[in-house]
Order: structure tokens, then sequence, then C-alpha cells
């Protein structure tokens, strides 16, 4: 089985899409291919292919720990935007379709990516192939939060090809002959320039750190999530953050091997725990339930940035925790955005009672806060335990507690805001707008079906799925 | 021919300072569009020895993309939008210049401390890229319409461009090309939103771009 067609199946079927001449019959595309990569994947995952370690893209152990992740939360999404593209059917939605697709086709690229140049190339892509999934609603935010997207986004990519150039004239210096796959540089070791090596990181790092939002290059990503239709603010929290993540793995991998893993670990820490702290302060503040969801996947990155500075067993633990972040996420978006639909507002002022009027969507946002706040036995719960145990086991006190009072006070943001919505009675003009509102079992089942997943996942992780963690914790971090 | 490329890049240099002491939207749009077009003249100049079809397809695709296309595109916006041609500045002329001229001058400097291969140790190449890069910065912070800020983007872009020049033997131009043909795409898909925002906002004036906060 080629892992190339994981790319190559969604973009042909984004093609379809872009042809497909019926607007209501369209968005049944979306299921239709994302099962197909969900058993593309599922296959690859459990049979995982040979590959040459100069590929460019490749199937690789990393690819196979987070991938399968990406691809289940898409084909969930796809399910679920059937419904709502149903409900939306007044707007035309062949462009939407269409990218959505090619998003996956990207994602799958990004994630398989081995050579630094096609890892810049395909995260850019994905930037502008979301582009006109967030301004879908077509209203002045929507293409506010849009400018912002892309001003923000586009500075940290571009700040990321810098890095990436850096990279390369690094290897250039220490008499490299341009074979820029992660691989090959890091055969190179210590003969890696060390001045453009640490450039080189701090700029992948504020790059890839924007693409993924940490802070303080999160800026845009309460806008974004506010304004984008729920779908695709699970997506982007769960699939495209993901590409950043794997990104900063793998030039991390490359700068360890030259020697300064000690100070990408400290500055990943930092950055981790800062993102932590800032959305923890915001989340005791916004009033808005969709950007309460940004707020929470910053942290989310935070803790990923955390996870990812302690070693072999922090990664593992990361690594979970996308999993975790993905699933869990996606249930909140899908059901926030149902709550948005029938309340027609995304603010706490405008918006409570929701418990009464939309109570199936209410029961999985309040069961999605406690699964997200790490409550047990939901998966957050124990992979940020897990995260803990290799903060703990490096000695890192200070880091734990900091990491501690954060989870504490995210807890308390976001139960304030979501029992603020669910909670009393609902205001008149809210009554009216709910009643154009169904919830139909197509836009309860996806998110309960992802819940249901992070529960399992949780409870009883699959052998075969920590071997894959462990399998890509062992390619990123090879024993001295 | 080393002596030719630094005359290049410093012409791109001076570029920049125009672009940041311009008050008037067309000036800085020209001053950009000009840039785009050295840039494109560069490989050709810097592979002079080696030159095949794939560095000239390089070459033309920069100079039509970032000379023409997104300039013309640009103007086009500017027009539609039909906006005053003076710019607003956050940071005013004389003080953007000042630091534009700084920043130049500090980009010499500093690129004599870097550690750099002796082929490139006498080249403008870095300094040139990182006083764009400033420029590019100045242009996004300090400029309210929202055209000023994509030019400053496309600014910042040719200045890490310069930059990306430095590995021209070493990557392969499947990837360059990649590079190039996202970055077009990129700014096209900015054109198309500056486009949106004028007709929901009928204005290209970022400082109206307020309603989302906490």
């Amino acid at each position: 089985m080629n892992p190339l067609l994981l790319i190559l199946v969604p973009l042909a079927g984004a093609l379809w899409a872009a042809l497909w001449p019926d607007n209501r019959t369209r968005p049944w595309l979306l299921p239709v291919v994302g099962l197909a990569h969900v058993t593309l994947c599922g296959w690859l995952f459990i049979r995982p292919p040979e590959f040459s370690p100069d590929a460019w893209f490749a199937f690789d152990p990393l690819a196979r720990a987070v991938l399968p992740a990406v691809s289940l939360l898409f084909f969930v999404c796809a399910i679920y935007s059937v419904f709502y593209l149903h409900i939306r059917a007044e707007r035309n939605n062949r462009v939407f379709v269409a990218l959505l697709l090619a998003v996956l086709g990207l994602l799958s690229a990004g994630h398989q990516s081995r050579h630094l140049g096609m890892l810049w190339i395909t995260t850019e892509a994905i930037t502008l192939a979301t582009v006109p999934l967030l301004h879908f609603n077509a209203t002045p935010r929507a293409f506010e939060a849009t400018w912002k997207y892309l001003l923000v986004g586009g500075t940290g990519i571009a700040l990321s090809l810098l890095g990436s150039f850096c990279l390369g004239y690094a290897s250039l210096h220490g008499g490299g002959v341009g074979n820029l796959t992660f691989t090959a540089l890091a055969a190179q070791g210590v003969e890696l320039s060390r001045p453009w090596v640490l450039t080189a990181w701090v700029l992948v790092l504020v790059g890839y750190g924007t693409k993924m939002g940490l802070a303080p290059m999160h800026t845009w990503k309460p806008d974004t999530y506010g304004e984008a239709p729920g779908l695709v603010g699970a997506l982007l929290a769960g699939a495209v953050t993901t590409v950043a993540f794997t990104a900063i793995l793998r030039v991390r991998f490359v700068v360890a091997a030259a020697g300064q893993g000690r100070i990408a670990d400290l500055t990943l820490l930092a950055v981790g725990l800062f993102s932590m702290l800032v959305a923890a302060l915001f989340l005791l503040g916004t009033r808005n339930y969709k950007r309460m969801l940004a707020y929470s996947s910053v942290e989310h990155m935070g803790i990923l940035a955390v996870a990812a500075s302690l070693g072999g067993a922090g990664a593992a633990a990361g690594l979970f925790h996308v999993w975790s972040n993905a699933l869990t996420k996606g249930a909140l978006f899908m059901s926030a955005g149902n709550i948005r639909r029938a309340a027609g507002s995304a603010s706490m002022d405008d918006v409570r009672g929701m418990m009464k009027l939309t109570p199936r969507s209410a029961a999985l946002f309040v069961t999605g806060l406690f699964a997200i706040t790490a409550c047990p036995p939901f998966s957050p719960f124990f992979s940020e335990l897990l995260v803990l145990r290799a903060a703990l086991a490096a000695h890192h006190w200070a880091a734990t507690a900091i990491f501690l009072i954060c989870l504490l006070l995210v807890f308390f943001g976001m139960t304030r805001v979501v029992f603020g919505v669910v909670d009393g009675r609902p205001r008149p003009g809210t009554v009216a707008n709910s009643r154009r509102f169904v919830e139909t079992a197509g836009v309860i089942a996806p998110p309960l079906l992802l819940l249901g997943l992070s529960l399992w996942i949780g409870l009883f992780t699959p052998p075969l799925l920590r071997d894959a963690w462990s399998a890509a914790v062992a390619q990123l971090f090879p024993a001295p | 021919m080393n002596g030719t490329v630094n005359l290049v890049i410093g012409l791109a240099m001076g570029l920049n300072l125009l672009a940041l002491g311009s008050s008037r939207l067309p000036t800085l749009i020209r001053a950009m569009s000009l840039q785009g077009v050295v840039l494109g003249v560069m490989p050709l100049l810097i592979e002079h020895e080696r030159l095949n079809w794939q560095i000239l397809a390089v070459a033309v695709a920069t100079m039509a993309g970032k000379g023409v296309l997104i300039p013309s595109l640009l103007q086009r916006a500017m027009r539609a939008a039909n906006i005053d041609r003076e710019m607003e500045p956050f940071i005013g002329f004389v003080p953007s210049l000042l630091l534009g001229a700084g920043g130049t001058i500090g980009a010499v400097a500093l690129a004599q401390e870097l550690p750099l291969l002796p082929e490139h140790a006498g080249s403008l190449l870095v300094p040139g890229a990182m006083a764009s890069m400033l420029t590019g910065f100045i242009l996004l912070i300090g400029r309210a319409k929202a055209i000023s800020q994509v030019c400053g983007y496309l600014i910042l872009e040719n200045g890490i461009y310069l930059f990306g020049l430095l590995l021209i033997h070493s990557t392969p131009l499947l990837v360059e090309s990649g590079i190039l043909l996202d970055l077009t795409v990129g700014v096209f898909v900015i054109g198309i939103i500056v486009d949106r925002i004028q007709r929901a906002f009928d204005s290209l004036d970022t400082r109206k771009l307020t309603t989302l906060h906490e």
C-alpha cells in the first residue's frame, strides 16, 4: 500500500467536489472520502510500510503515531458537515467542500513530510486552503477574523521559512551537500554550524509556534475560532495545529542531534508554561464561549510544548495528548456550534438556559468541558497525568507547580462560562431563535462519538497505539 | 560578478528606503514591484555560469509574480476602493526612514560578525535580506491601510527570498518553485480578502477592524 494515497485520494476528492454540479448532494463526498482515508490510514497503521530514509514523504513512526487521530477527527467532522451544510442549504458549498478535502490531503502530506522544504510548503498550503473556510459565514466579523489570521499567520509562516533557510545554511556551513531531509540533517550532527542552528530554532519555534497558537503568538486564535463554523474550528484545533507540533518535534530532533537539545527543551518548556498561563488568565475573563474554546486550545498547545520538552517519556505523553486533544476538542467545537446556531449569539451575556432549549448539545458541551479540563475517566486526564509524571521524574518542581495551578485556573474559567450558558432561564429572543434549530441525530451523534472515543482511549488505550507512540519516540529521541 | 550582485542588492535596499519614506500609496506599490523585478534578476546573476531552463523559469516567474501580477492586483484594489492615496502612518515617515536607515547600517555591521561561508562573506545578500525584513516589519506595524500592510508583508517576503538565495546551489529546484508558488498564491489570497473587506466594511482602513476583542 502506497502511503502517498493518503495525500492523493483526498486531493482527487477535492477536484471531484469542485466539479460536482449539485449543491445538495455535494457534501456527501466528505464522509465518502473521509471513510476511504480512515480505512487507508487504519490499514497503514496496522501494517506500517517500509520507507527509505531519504524519502521526502513517508508514513514514518511519527506520522503513524498522529495521522490516524487526524483522519478519525476529519471523518467525524465530515459526517457532521453533511448535516451542518444541510441546515445552511442557502449557501453555495462548492468551495467549502472542495477545500475541506484539499486540507485533508495537505494535512496527510504535512504529517508525512520528512523534508524541511516540503514541510514548509505543505504547512503554508494548509494555511492558505483554510482561509476560505473561515469566512464561510461571510459576515464582516468573519472577514475581520480572516484578515487577522492571514496577517499574523502569514508573518509566522514567513518566519518559519526564514528559520528553515537558516537550518539549511547551518547544514551548508557544516559541509552539507544540500540534502534537506531531517535524517540527513541530523546525521550531520555537531558539524551543523551552532549559531545558525540556534537562530533557526528560535525562528522555527516562533514560526510554527504561531501556527500552533502558542502564546504570545496566539492572537489570531480567539478571533478565528470565534467566527469560523464549529467544524472548521474542530479541524483547526485538532488537526492543523498538530502539523505544526510535529514540525517542531522534527526540527527539535535535528537541533538535539547538533548538540543543542538542552536549549531547545528549555525554550519549549518556557513557551509552553507561558502559553498555559496566558490561556488560564484569559479564560477567567472571556465572556464568549467560542473564544473560550480558542483559549482552551492555547492551553493544550502549551501542554504539548511542555510535554515535548521533557524527553522521551514526556514526548510519548505528548503524542497521547495529541489524540486526547483532537477527539475531545472536536466534540466541544461541534456542541458549541449547535448551541451557537440555536442561540444566535456566542456571548454569555445574551445566552443562558440552553439546557432547556438544546438539552442534548448542552449535555455534550458540559461533558466535553469535564473531559477537556482533565476530569477522569476521559483521555485528557490520563495524558496530562503522564506529562506530569514525566515532569516530576525530571525534577521540574516549579514547572509542575505552575502546570497544576494553570489547570486549576482553566477549570474555574471554563466552568464559569459553560454553566453560565447552559444554566438558568433562557431569554425570550433566544427561545424564538432556537425554534429554527432541531437537534437531529446528525448533529448530535458526531460529537457523542468523539467523546466516546476519548473515553475509550483514556480507559482502554489499545496496546497497538502505545506501541506506535513508543516507536515515534524512538525515532525522535534516538538512544545516544 | 559579486560586484554586480552587490550593486543590484544595493538598489533593492534603496527601494526599501523609498518605500518607507513615501507618503503616497502608488509610490509604495511601485517601489515594491520594482524590488520584485530586481529580485527576479538575482538568480540569473548568481548562477550565470550554470544557467539552465529551470533557473530561467524561477527568474521569470518571480519577475512576473512580484513585479507585475501582484502590484497590478493591488493597484486594482486601490482603484476599486477609491481610497485617498495618502497613507496614514502610525509611525511617521521620518521616524520610519530613520529606523530603516539605522537598521540598514546595523544589518551591514551585524553581517560582518555572522559566521558566513567564505564565498558569501563579501556579499550584501545577508545585510540586504535583514534590511528588507526590517522594512517589511516597519510597514506592517506602522501603516493603517490594508494595502500598505500587504506591501509590507511582500517586502518582508522579499527579504526572506534574498536570504534563500544563499542556498540556491543546494536546494532542489522543485522545493524552490514550491515555495515561490505558495508565496504567490498567498498574496493572491490576501488580495481577495482585501477585496472582500473593502466590500464588507466599505473601507480599507484596518483601524475599523476592531469588532473582535475581549
